[in-house]
């Protein structure tokens, strides 16, 4: 993409620079209302990029998958019949759907709860050793670096449920361990474990968060009495309430659409132990759409996801807003 | 870590003076030194803590590296220091795997998605933040908005257009995008050109400069950190972009594969319910191998890493 946009501006703008110069300089009233013309086209012109890929891969390809999801669509033959409402009631119909609906969301409500309480704890530890606490946020941040694939094929092993190292380490201190990958109740809590692994994204956001905690604040607070615990949830919480929510909607959004891990661990291939269990919503999606290549019925799942997320965010941003303490706000 | 709390003001400290501390025998002194000696016990809890976290979330790599040196039959024994050392799995993996093939098609790819979206954020940042035009305030709002929409909604068309424009079977449809700019990062770098003074870009008016230079010989330059952020944060979300290589590499030869869909693709082959023989240990080297360059990347570019994901938080 040679960017012509900016090129040909550059010429014709040196000329009447002076006026364009003394327009700024003295922001009249009539400065307000009216645009500089020649920095106005500038600035489309730099825009642009953005404007034609959003017009085409964004805004063009919701509608166009709009268009689909009221469709049959023949990949060979490339073209559309009309499908009515056919593949939305097909959401209804067709129970693995639903199926991978239930087991996103509950993989969800049990995954950002435990990745916020996690990566506020590492966040906390790590902000008040202070000094030294720079070669463990290292460390700690090494997962995040990690291909997803590669903590897969580890984690694949690591949770086998005869000779992984995770059910040896648990038979050390007296518990047998669960057959994670193949047993239906610990197959999520499997991806749940493999995202807390990388859990240190959320932490640093945190660990930058915690920076603006007020030391003379919680100081003052500890003259009046106040205990750490009380410290914590009278001054810190609120601080970085801001940070908690963003962390919670982000955090969300992600489980709503996780694919990588559960598509390494369970469905590389035909053979999986535990189908029902395993089948998230995103998984079934991409199965609809690039292996059975039923685009109708995958652009309508997608659309009932998008719904879903921000029915979701909706409600946290609603609540939100209620608890989170946004500094200078009073 | 209340435990300790409560008592520290009225400690008996002179009974048994901390050795660091300087014995002193004012109130203040006194209190220093109970202080000091909580503080000490309260390091030797965290630095446990510190170190026992570490170990959790270093022991994956550790096994990865212990598990990826031994042989077929000793994989899951979980001793982190291998029985039999198998040093040839290094050498065999390259016969086994096309690991050559995935890893230069991943450094080619990570390279233009990440050179491409940095270079064409700056320009869109630069748009949104130098001049003014009418509709800014709602572009740059949808801007923002489209971090909202999830990719699952224009996966499909997007498949279509790839497909249309005759672009399936090669590797562009997972850069091609890039061009266009991404929004995360046109917040960022719009982020950083708002905080350079006005009167840089002006003087070089005055001199004579056109927009297009002003972006390059002002703008550019000076945002090179945070157009590193961009660089290495899209040159990482490429190296692991399982999804788009599923999509558009899958139906071709694995020559043809990135890393994330080579891994995938080793794992299943030496998978015993798929007919494998339970080969595992060159999925370990595999692993190991494609996961180095970004432990690399992260040595060379920690503070940016660190800096990108904390302005991902402050945009909230």
């Amino acid at each position: 993409m040679t960017l012509s946009p900016p090129v040909p501006n550059e010429s014709d703008v040196a000329a009447p620079k002076s006026s364009a110069g003394g327009g700024r300089q003295r922001p009249t009233k009539k400065r307000l209302t009216k645009f500089n013309r020649r920095e106005a086209l500038a600035g489309y012109l730099f825009i642009s990029p953005w404007i034609v890929g959003f017009l085409v891969f964004t805004l063009g390809a919701m509608i166009y998958s709009l268009v689909i999801s009221f469709n049959y669509y023949n990949l060979a033959k490339n073209t559309m019949r009309p499908a009515g409402l056919d593949n939305y009631a097909a959401l209804f119909d067709d129970p693995k759907v639903a199926l991978s609906l239930r087991n996103t969301l509950f993989y969800a409500v049990m995954a950002v709860p435990l990745e916020i309480c996690f990566a506020l704890f590492l966040a906390l530890l790590l902000n008040w050793v202070g000094r030294g606490a720079g070669a463990f946020r290292t460390l700690y941040y090494l997962p995040k670096m990690t291909p997803a694939v590669a903590t897969a094929s580890v984690f694949f092993l690591l949770l086998n449920g005869n000779s992984g190292a995770i059910n040896q380490g648990l038979g050390l201190i007296g518990i047998e361990g669960p057959q994670w990958l193949v047993d239906p109740a610990w197959v999520k809590p499997s991806v749940v474990l493999m995202t807390l692994w990388g859990v240190s994204g959320s932490m640093v956001i945190f660990l930058a968060a915690l920076k603006n905690d007020p030391r003379e604040l919680c100081e003052v607070a500890s003259l009046d009495g106040a205990g750490r615990v009380r410290q914590f949830f009278s001054i810190t919480v609120p601080m970085i309430s801001s940070a908690i929510f963003f962390n919670t909607i982000v955090l969300t959004i992600a489980a709503m659409q996780v694919f990588d891990q559960a598509y390494l661990l369970f469905w590389r291939h035909q053979t999986n132990a535990s189908p029902d269990s395993s089948l998230f919503y995103g998984v079934y999606l991409f199965q609809q759409a690039f292996r059975q290549f039923d685009f109708g019925l995958a652009s309508a799942m997608a659309w009932l996801l998008f719904v879903i997320i921000m029915f979701i965010t909706l409600i946290q941003v609603k609540f939100g807003n209620r608890l989170v303490y946004y500094e200078g706000d009073r | 870590m209340s435990v300790t709390q409560p008592s520290s003001a009225t400690l008996p400290i002179q009974a048994q003076p901390a050795a660091m501390a300087a014995a002193g025998s004012t109130g203040r002194d006194r209190r220093q030194t109970a202080n000091r000696r909580r503080n000490r016990t309260l390091t030797i809890v965290t630095g446990t803590v510190l170190v026992a976290f570490a170990a959790l979330f270093l022991y994956p790599f550790g096994w990865l590296i212990s598990a990826s040196l031994k042989p077929r039959g000793e994989v899951f024994d979980n001793a982190l220091f291998p029985k039999t050392l198998q040093l040839d799995n290094y050498t065999k993996v390259w016969d086994e795997l096309p690991l050559l093939h995935w890893l230069g098609n991943s450094i080619v790819i990570a390279l233009l998605a990440a050179g491409f979206v940095a270079i064409s954020s700056s320009i869109v940042a630069f748009g949104f933040a130098y001049f003014k035009f009418p509709g800014r305030t709602v572009l740059f709002g949808l801007v923002l908005a489209t971090m909202m929409l999830p990719g699952a909604v224009t996966l499909v068309p997007q498949y279509l257009i790839w497909k249309n424009i005759g672009l399936l079977g090669t590797n562009v449809p997972l850069w091609g995008m890039n061009l266009f700019g991404s929004a995360f990062y046109i917040f960022l770098q719009r982020q950083f050109f708002l905080g350079l003074p006005r009167e840089l870009f002006e003087a070089a008016r005055v001199d004579g400069a056109s927009y297009f230079g002003l972006f390059r010989r002002i703008a550019l330059p000076l945002s090179i950190p945070s157009f590193i952020i961009v660089f290495l944060f899209e040159f990482q979300a490429s190296w692991n972009n399982l999804q788009a290589s599923l999509i558009y590499l899958n139906a071709g030869s694995p020559n043809d594969f990135t890393v994330p869909l080579g891994i995938a693709y080793a794992m299943t082959k030496y998978s015993p319910t798929n007919g494998g023989h339970g080969d595992y240990q060159y999925v370990m080297v595999a692993s190991l191998l494609v996961t180095i360059p970004m432990l690399l990347l992260f040595g060379f570019g920690q503070r940016y890493f660190i800096e990108g994901v904390a302005t991902q938080g402050r945009k909230g």
